[in-house]
């Protein structure tokens, strides 16, 4: 039967029992306005009711009856005992039809048209008085044993009595539901709804086994359940330091019936998830219609169980998330049809248990998230620069879709994409100690994977020390555990004063916890050994560093006192098996508090699989590492170097704030590379020169440590912005100096302060207006290392990924003096397209660099032949900006 | 109704008769200061308890106690009124008290007595008294041989803010 006629019925049944009740009350004091407007309001919920679930028979009744109240209530029909009789009589007949539907699945063959009329008679004022009552007295409980009271039942509907009880089974046949597997052979009718009647007595007698209880009662119990289960971990706390004593065995007893009591109470409070669904299959067919889709709704797991409170919580999460497949996921039919898929979407609803845990996955086989699209919104939106999103990875930008005002839907519809959508999901989510991941791939689909606890009453914890005090971290959150130490295999560097662990390959940012809380010890004894809790809250990892970790235990999780809600580090606390109060950490306020989520979701995927980023970083560079201010190395591309000088700090001098030194006869701009760089007089510094033509900036470091070729994977993004980042360079966290700050910076603002055009004919076009560059490569890392090269150098740079969309730019009309392109290149190689754009097109006399790190003598000839002008190799930057200089210089001579 | 109200004005003027009003509080001493409490807002009075810290709360919060399975959360009031912490090897006691469905203790240095105050001797706060006592104290009364300070409990609880 469906789920919405039970429900009703239950409430149904119950308001008649009120209202027998209180009509019985109302007979007795007639004046009762209070309770004539309540039994108005009863007659009146059954009346509404009945319009909803398509029960026409017992609408008319409960309708009609209402009437008669509504004239009671107004005070124009005086309360007479043979019309409290008319009104019993109603009830009856609506209890009647009430348990016929219980009973058979639909309403009885019975219009009750005596009924009605003598109501309507009343209504009208007919004063019939006395109206012939043939009911004597009201059926005070008609739904206790089923099939008697069906019976009696029918003696207090004397119209048409045994013609009813005929017609009975044959609106049943009718009116049953489409079985699940309908038989396609013609089964004879008579056994199969004999089968039928009898599940659904089954049913009625399962029904009478239920108990409807106030939530209320259930908190209560399980707040009492919980305190005992806190009690007993004291005691088995106690019995544990005590050897055998007479508690021992009662105590065991004890432990076992309240772990029972305890899985007893929880299994009241937990509901199928189908019933958070119910409403979805709805929902969907009413979208499809409205946006012209098809698309299939499978829900596997509905029977997985849940705690209601969490069932509560996650509702409209997942409403929001299945719309938002539906809307933006599946594609219109004739869009799925060019992709070769299926006209009709799916849309994959699956929940199970694993561990304490319940996994709910939500995947369609739609089009998937475009990045480029996702791309563009966060540079847009201003979330982060173009050049930090060429940085990032695949799941790095995905994770995008969480942030508040982020949506990625053209058009804003009725539906979604409004940008309120799965920030709101994601917080929602985490609030009751949940996480959800996102796997997306760009015309195959998205499939979300939320992952959240069975109970938010008991959780698992893993207990940690940190300067002295302990804490509980939520063991939901816990991937594992890693001792780390100064020395040995698992230590723990710092970059900028920043911890960081490598573990398995990747750089996995930390987060000292005495540090955090503000309780770190100042002492000078180090501690050997540090333990590192690695956390992992959606797709972002990071290691919290304690002290110590005890065990693992079961806590009730209570509520921070009020005037503690704003330390969002703190999800709540608890008292241990030994008395003690704690505090429970929430991962989610860490990683907030110690800013790392804000930075960019998902520096680091340890797990994820990365393929955009392994894509591009192939290419090895050579590397000049050097050592300045704090511990961590710091690398720069050694073509970007022009020289190495020692220094004598002596010879500095200063012009205002700016630090000068001459130098090859010129006056020569220095900075040291941090403030934690000393300067004292008598000693000689290593001085990095970056030069330019005459004009040369020099950076003053501690120590040249090596020169070294290794492919550049950044890592872990920086915040400082004379960084590129961190990287495992020659086994170690090193820091990649961004070049373009320290030109940009530094040496702009001196020349400014000189008013002198930093780069001089040599170099200069001849002509006033910037000359336009369009670069090409798909290594974000040389795109960030050239565009300030050739910024600096006057040019103005646009830089793209890929060919595809710099031939779509040339189909847009942009003009550029010069195009510079790399050659190895996925999808579309620069050979190809150098083609595409000599052979037809706005582009076809734009003069193209190739710029490769392989130059073959059959490359160059290769090149030439499609069209480029100059064949570059990518670490000669000279020859770079000669070249480019000189290709301009020849064209505006053509010209 | 007028009635009613003559009905209580009459046993107003009864006891003002017999004997003037009373409040009981219960007496605390926190540095050389004698505060009251209303005796009916004390649920516990309790010795030296264990106290776990809880990094990054306001200043006069000490931490959490558990107390028969309840959370309580300790207030340090001489930091609350200003006042230096209590030497070292001198320990505090505490009253618990109720404020919007949790629990507080509050540490003070000593507990005194349940004294009944006569209204007669009560009086406003004085219109000088440090602004910080003033917001948590609902006035003060005249002692034989010192000024007794009232505390307003929720007014105290309700200033203390992350």
């Amino acid at each position: 039967m469906d789920e919405l006629v039970t429900e009703f019925l239950t409430e149904t049944n119950e308001s008649l029992d009120e209202l027998d009740n209180d009509l019985v009350n109302l007979e007795q004091n007639p004046n009762d306005t209070e309770l004539l407007s309540k039994i108005f309001r009863l007659m009146h919920t059954i009346k509404g009711t009945c319009g909803f679930l398509d029960l026409p028979r017992l609408a008319k009744v409960a309708h009609h009856a209402e009437n008669v109240l509504g004239r009671f209530r107004d005070g124009d029909l005086k309360v007479t005992p043979a019309y409290v009789s008319l009104i019993f009589e109603s009830i009856d007949a609506i209890k009647t039809i009430v348990h016929h539907i219980g009973m058979k699945g639909s309403e009885p063959d019975n219009d009750y048209p005596g009924l009605i009329a003598r109501l309507d008679a009343v209504y009208e004022g007919q004063d019939t008085t006395e109206a012939p009552a043939p009911v004597s007295e009201p059926e005070p409980a008609p739904a206790a044993s089923a099939t008697a009271s069906f019976d009696d039942d029918i003696d207090f509907t004397p119209v048409r009595g045994p013609d009813y009880v005929e017609k009975a089974p044959a609106p049943v046949a009718e009116a049953k539901p489409p079985a699940p597997a309908p038989a396609p052979v013609p089964a004879p009718v008579a056994t199969a709804t004999a089968d039928h009647g009898e599940t659904d007595a089954k049913a009625a007698a399962a029904a009478a086994q239920t108990l409807r209880v106030n939530v209320d009662v259930l908190e209560n119990l399980m707040t009492m359940v919980s305190e005992l289960v806190l009690t007993r971990n004291q005691l088995l706390q106690i019995l544990r330091n005590q050897s055998e004593t007479d508690f021992t065995a009662p105590l065991q007893r004890l432990n076992h019936v309240v772990s029972d009591l305890q899985e007893g109470v929880m299994q009241t409070r937990m509901q199928p998830i189908g019933n958070a669904w119910s409403k979805l299959p709805r929902i969907i067919r009413d979208l499809s219609m409205e946006l012209g889709k098809k698309i299939d709704l499978e829900m596997i797991g509905q029977e997985t169980e849940l705690d209601r409170q969490v069932l509560e919580l996650i509702k409209d999460p997942l409403t929001h998330m299945v719309r938002n497949s539906a809307d933006h996921g599946v594609e219109m039919p004739a869009a799925r049809a060019a992709a070769g898929k299926n006209e009709t979407g799916k849309i994959i609803l699956h929940a199970y248990h694993e561990g304490g845990h319940i996994i709910i996955k939500i995947a369609d086989d739609g089009k998937g998230l475009s990045t480029q699209r996702i791309k563009e919104k966060i540079v847009a939106n201003g979330l982060a620069t173009e050049a930090e999103v060429a940085t990032m990875s695949l799941q790095q930008i995905q994770q995008f879709i969480f942030k508040a005002g982020f949506s990625t839907a053209e058009k804003v519809t009725s539906v979604s994409g409004r940008g309120v959508g799965m920030d709101v999901v994601r917080t929602n989510i985490e609030k009751i100690g949940g996480s959800i991941e996102l796997k997306s791939e760009e015309g195959k689909g998205s499939t979300f994977t939320i992952k959240i606890p069975l109970t938010l009453a008991i959780v698992s914890a893993l207990i940690v020390e940190s300067a002295g005090e302990r804490f509980a971290i939520p063991q939901l959150a816990v991937r594992e555990l890693v001792m780390a130490s100064h020395v040995g295999e698992n230590r723990i560097e710092v970059i900028k004063g920043t911890p960081v662990l490598r573990l398995r390959n990747h750089l996995l940012p930390l987060v000292a916890l005495d540090e955090l809380l503000r309780i770190k010890i100042h002492s000078d004894i180090k501690r050997e050994n540090h333990y590192i809790v690695v956390t992992q809250i959606g797709n972002y990892s990071f290691g919290i560093i304690v002290d110590r970790v005890f065990d693992t235990e079961e806590i009730v999780v209570k509520p921070v006192c009020k005037m503690l809600r704003g330390v969002e580090i703190f999800s709540g606390n608890t008292i241990l098996g030994d008395g003690t109060v704690i505090m429970i950490l929430d991962p989610n306020g860490i990683a907030r508090a110690s800013g790392e989520i804000e930075s960019g979701d998902t520096k680091m995927n340890a797990h994820a699989g990365d393929l955009a980023q392994s894509s591009h970083s192939a290419q090895k560079t050579a590397l000049l590492l050097f050592a300045a201010g704090d511990a961590a190395p710091k690398a720069v591309p050694l073509s970007l170097v022009a020289r190495l000088e020692n220094i004598k700090m002596d010879d500095i001098e200063y012009s205002g704030n700016q630090m000068l030194v001459q130098y090859r006869g010129h006056l020569m701009p220095l900075s040291p590379f941090n403030a934690m760089v000393q300067i004292e007089n008598q000693t000689e510094k290593p001085v990095l020169v970056f030069s330019d033509r005459d004009i040369s900036l020099g950076l003053i470091v501690d120590k040249i440590i090596d020169i070294t070729e290794e492919h550049i994977d950044v890592q872990v993004g920086s915040s400082n912005p004379a960084l590129m980042g961190s990287a495992i360079i020659n086994g170690e966290a090193t820091d990649i100096i961004d070049v373009a700050h320290f030109l940009q910076t530094v040496n702009r603002d001196w020349f400014k302060n000189h008013g002198d055009d930093p780069f001089d004919t040599a170099n200069n076009i001849g002509i006033s207006r910037k000359k336009r560059i369009l670069l090409v490569d798909d290594s974000p890392f040389f795109r960030n290392m050239l565009t300030p090269l050739l910024s600096v150098a006057g040019y103005e740079v646009t830089t793209l990924e890929s060919p595809i969309d710099a031939l779509k730019l040339c189909d847009n009309g942009m003009q550029f003096d010069l195009i510079v392109s790399d050659i190895e290149m996925p999808v579309m190689n620069g050979f190809e397209f150098a083609q595409k754009i000599k052979s037809h097109g706005q582009w076809q006399d734009t003069p193209i660099v190739a710029l490769t790190s392989h130059a073959t003598p059959q490359d160059i000839d290769r090149g030439h032949q499609v069209g480029f002008e100059k064949y570059i190799a990518k670490f000669d930057r000279d020859t770079l900006l000669n070249a480019l200089s000189q290709t301009l210089a020849s064209r505006d001579h053509a010209a | 109704m007028s009635a009613r109200i003559n009905a209580r004005n009459n046993a107003d003027n009864a006891n003002a008769s017999a004997a003037v009003a009373t409040k009981d509080l219960l007496t605390i001493i926190v540095g050389e200061q004698l505060f009251g409490l209303p005796i009916l807002q004390v649920q516990d009075v309790l010795g030296p308890q264990k106290i776990t810290r809880i990094p990054l709360a306001p200043p006069e919060i000490s931490g959490a106690l558990n107390l028969r399975g309840r959370i309580v959360t300790a207030i340090n009031l001489r930091d609350k009124l200003g006042m230096p912490p209590r030497d070292a090897e001198l320990k505090y006691m505490s009253v618990v008290v109720e404020h919007d469905g949790e629990l507080f203790s509050l540490m003070i240095d000593k507990v005194g007595d349940v004294m009944s105050l006569s209204d007669a001797d009560y009086e406003k706060n004085p219109a000088t008294l440090d602004a910080g006592w003033r917001d948590i104290s609902a006035g003060v009364y005249r002692l034989e041989k010192q000024i007794l300070v009232t505390l307003d409990v929720p007014k105290l609880l309700d200033s203390i803010r992350v």
